[in-house]
């Protein structure tokens, strides 16, 4: 093994332990937790799983989340897909400065937002649906949706639009059966993208919601801060928030790296 | 060359409604808010920029503003250069890339509420396996709820953890983009490590790196969730940034005139600050 | 500057390879003159990188050694081996102007600036980038690029060898041309080793005193253009080099006599063929001629202008024979009588050529 190879060892290394302290926290009872120091786990227990899997307000939080991330993701390559074509094909009136206004949503402080998006939503009857929570992630996951596609639909040679054209093919039908396959990979990369950072979004997501849509993050709030010494359950749910993400993350392995790079900026 | 096309409007145009219905209604509910004064039963009188003038007078605007410039700034210079670091000794090619790919991105896959949880756990002084590891292995006082220093680090070296492997990511995506060509004209023509670093690797990895400095900017300005859950901001004000400030005047105090003039004030920041760094990194490439 | 030599080498990516197939390149003992203007030519996949990237130090052989000038650099990075290599794509520091990236080498070496700039200024001058020292190297075109980077070869005066790595892909095909008569002029006012790697049968032969021709990671011929041109040593070289390449035509082989389509067609040499291999006859295109009696009966399929030369493409039977001639060509249909000149067809077995040369 090579010294340079101490670098990236010793970082995973840091990055996982507390990542292994909230795993072996999740196992441990609430007595053990509270009766001090112990690095494994001394009778293991699956309590604060059961818990979980059991109490329909902990399940519900994560079948909202799930569900308002997987609408969100939908909704914004809906959207970023036609929208990043015309950036990378075509130039129109203003498109350099809509691209960079786009972009600045993602600088927005959302902790500003939070009370206009709650007004807002309230007012157009949305408040506490899923719809509301993937509709608001919008503002930060389109500008990131176009901003990527369009780096990999860039990558496309032009000529593949013109002789599809040429061979009798409609827009949409060039679209759908021609571009859309091309950059699968591309698609794949900014489905994971959109993913990781409405799954990982609390602060809307808590506004936005009260009962039937709340997210898993903002049950686990209410547990922090109303009994300390849940801390084993909070833990396992905290595990669990973190399982969605590295499924995800294995099947785009391959892509994660190009995915940014192809991006214009 | 694109074509010219006005018709692309209807292109954009589903991107365009979605993202002015979440950006340009609430900017203008705030803008509405920050001109305005009320006492309650929704009553607003017209108040000028008077907020605008409080806020830049206020001395806990400055304090949160200095606390949150120094924030910032310590975790671009230490997540930048080690994340380069990292990416520069990562392997290029074989098995352990997409396993050094896959365990390195799992904190940017954590809730940010969560992450916060997560190192309160960590770090708690008598469970916690760093609290435990400072104080009785060590015999080093740590307590994040009494020092604000070592709420301070804590919350760095949380960020650190959370957010240096996006810098990772990026830089690694510059780095194997390198044709392996450049690597052996470089190595004929005798240069050294650092020449390599210099002349080669950083300069293709300026576009991803720009890229790395402008999203950790602009996140770390508005972070909240974390250190909220984390420290709440405190011991005192110490760890209270701007966007924690701002949540504590609005809705805890239910101030929406300063809290809505503060926020402008600061969104102006970001963009500025922004707009500057890229428009200077790029420069060169017109 | 120096004489290579090429000592047994062998290579293979795999870490043990089993058989013969396993290996990049075959075995293979080589001398290349020093001062030299070397082509390796061959399609694609045919391990001439391979070698050259052996001779340049970036990859180490399984087997054998390099020598230059008889020290033994087999172990040693390509840095210490003073040579210099222009890659397919041009490969140079973006942020340095023309002026540094020329000065780079020298400077790693730690040549002190008076030399350096002298050294710079000179080799600038001669590849007429005297004017744009100032300018940034990354705003340059490919050919002006690729001229930067044997620039950064041709800086050092110890240096042994240049190596072109398909150095005209990315240029234009006006600027081709220029670049490679740039190539040639250099090669004559300094002359280095220089070794040119290529598919292009072209390219190889208006540069290379000595074209060495591969084919599936052994060397097949190494000769003059003239050499691979009139006497190709194997069937793949008289197929791979000219336009339309070389008539490989099957042969019975009886004896010195040898038939094509019940035809005795004379040769040049004795054939020695070993039993049980593959006869054939080669003979290029343009030594084949028509002619009223004797010879091979064949009907003409098509016949193209080329411009000076026509290109007739007959069925002698069922096998087709190209001829180039001269002259007004006969219509597609006509019944012909193809001649083959005897001092130009030679019988191959199984791909290598198999006659003794006889008196001469």
């Amino acid at each position: 093994m090579r010294p340079r190879s101490l670098v990236p060892i010793l970082y995973i290394l840091f990055l996982m332990l507390p990542i292994y302290w909230l795993v072996a926290m999740s196992f441990k009872t609430t007595n053990e937790i509270l009766g001090g120091f112990s690095l494994f786990p001394q009778e293991w227990t699956l309590d604060n799983y059961r818990t979980i899997f059991t109490d329909p307000t902990w399940y519900w939080g994560y079948f909202n989340s799930i569900f308002y991330v997987s609408l969100n993701t939908v909704i914004s390559l809906l959207a970023a897909l036609p929208a990043a074509y015309a950036f990378s094909r075509y130039s129109f009136m203003g498109d350099k400065h809509l691209f960079f206004w786009l972009l600045t949503n993602r600088m927005a402080p959302v902790a500003v937002f939070a009370l206009p998006f709650f007004q807002l939503y309230s007012a157009v009857g949305l408040f506490d649906t899923h719809l509301a929570v993937a509709l608001a992630h919008c503002l930060f996951n389109i500008p990131l949706a176009v901003w990527i596609l369009e780096g990999f639909m860039s990558g496309i040679p032009r000529e593949l639009d013109e002789s599809a054209f040429v061979d009798g093919y409609s827009f949409p039908r060039f679209f759908t059966t021609i571009f859309v396959p091309t950059i699968k990979a591309g698609i794949g990369v900014t489905a994971f993208f959109l993913f990781m950072f409405s799954w990982v979004e609390l602060l809307l997501a808590k506004t936005l919601t009260a009962v039937h849509a709340k997210p898993i993050a903002a049950v686990m709030t209410r547990t922090a801060s109303s009994a300390g010494y849940e801390l084993g359950l909070l833990a396992a749910a905290g595990v669990l928030t973190i399982i969605p993400g590295a499924i995800v993350i294995y099947f785009v392995r391959n892509y994660i790296a190009k995915g940014f790079a192809l991006g214009r900026v | 060359m694109k074509t010219q096309n006005q018709r692309a409007w209807f292109f954009v145009l589903p991107v365009l409604i979605l993202v002015a219905f979440n950006a340009l209604v609430p900017l203008m509910t705030v803008v509405n808010y920050s001109v305005q004064e009320t006492f309650g039963d929704n009553l607003f009188f017209w108040h000028g920029l008077g907020w605008f003038e409080d806020v830049l007078r206020s001395e806990r605007f400055h304090a949160a503003l200095g606390r949150q410039i120094l924030f910032t700034a310590t975790i671009l210079i230490i997540e930048v250069p080690l994340g380069v670091a990292i990416a520069l000794t990562m392997p290029r090619k074989g098995f352990w890339v997409p396993v050094c790919l896959v365990l390195m991105s799992l904190p940017l896959l954590i809730p940010w509420n969560v992450v916060g949880a997560m190192w309160n756990i960590f770090t708690l002084p008598d469970i916690g396996l760093l609290g435990y590891f400072l104080n009785t292995v060590l015999g080093i006082d740590y307590n994040m709820t009494q020092s604000p220093v070592a709420a301070w680090v804590t919350v760095i070296v949380m960020d650190v953890w959370h957010w240096t492997s996006l810098v990772v990511l990026l830089a690694y995506a510059g780095l194997i983009s390198i044709p392996e060509a450049y690597y052996q004209a470089a190595k004929i023509d005798a240069a050294s490590n650092w020449a390599i670093f210099r002349y080669i690797q950083l300069p293709k990895m300026k576009r991803v790196l720009t890229i790395a400095i402008l999203l950790r900017f602009m996140d770390s300005f508005n972070i909240y969730t974390e250190p909220f859950v984390l420290t709440g901001g405190g011991p005192g004000n110490s760890t209270t940034f701007l966007s924690i400030d701002l949540v504590k005047v609005a809705l805890g105090q239910f101030d929406l005139g300063p809290a809505a003039a503060m926020s402008l004030i600061y969104f102006a920041f970001t963009l500025l600050v922004s707009w500057l760094f890229y428009t200077i990194m790029t420069k060169d490439e017109q | 500057m120096a004489r290579i030599t090429l000592d047994g080498l062998r290579h293979s990516y795999m870490p043990e390879p089993q058989g013969e197939e396993d290996y990049a390149l075959k075995r293979m003992d080589l001398e290349w003159k020093d001062g030299g203007a070397y082509a390796l030519l061959g399609p694609s996949g045919c391990g001439k990188s391979t070698l050259l990237n052996i001779i340049s130090g970036l990859l180490h052989p399984s087997e054998g050694r390099v020598l230059f000038n008889d020290r033994d650099v087999t172990e040693e990075p390509p840095d210490r081996r003073n040579i210099a290599q222009v890659f397919q794509f041009p490969v140079i520091y973006d942020t340095m102007t023309v002026y540094d990236n020329l000065a780079f080498p020298l400077r790693n070496r730690g040549v002190p600036a008076i030399q350096v700039d002298a050294r710079v200024t000179e080799i600038a001058e001669m590849l007429e980038m005297g004017d744009r020292l100032r300018t940034r190297a990354a705003g340059l075109g490919p050919d002006d690029k690729q001229k930067i980077s044997m620039g950064r070869g041709l800086v050092r005066d110890d240096v042994n060898v240049i190596m072109f790595d398909e150095p005209l892909t990315v240029i234009d095909p006006a600027q081709k041309w220029k670049l490679r008569s740039k190539l040639k002029e250099l090669h004559q006012k300094i002359a280095v080793t220089m070794i040119y790697v290529t598919h292009d049968q072209t390219e190889a032969l208006t540069f290379a005193d000595q074209v060495v021709v591969m084919q599936e990671g052994q060397v097949v011929q190494i000769g003059t253009p003239v050499d691979l041109f009139e006497c190709p040593r194997h069937t793949f070289v008289g197929h791979f080099i000219g336009s339309p390449g070389m008539n490989i035509l099957p042969c019975a082989v009886e004896g010195q006599r040898v038939a094509f389509q019940g035809v005795t067609v004379p040769t040049a040499g004795v054939p020695d063929v070993p039993s049980g291999a593959a006869a054939e006859i080669g003979v290029r295109p343009e030594f084949v001629s028509l002619s009223t009696e004797g010879g091979i009966p064949a009907i003409v399929r098509k016949a193209a202008d080329i411009g000076r030369h026509t290109v007739v493409e007959a069925m002698a039977g069922d096998v087709p024979v190209s001829a180039v001639l001269d002259g007004t060509a006969p219509e597609a249909g006509s019944e012909v009588r193809l001649r083959f000149d005897p001092t130009h067809t030679r019988v191959y077995a199984d791909g290598w050529l198999a006659t003794r040369e006889t008196g001469a």
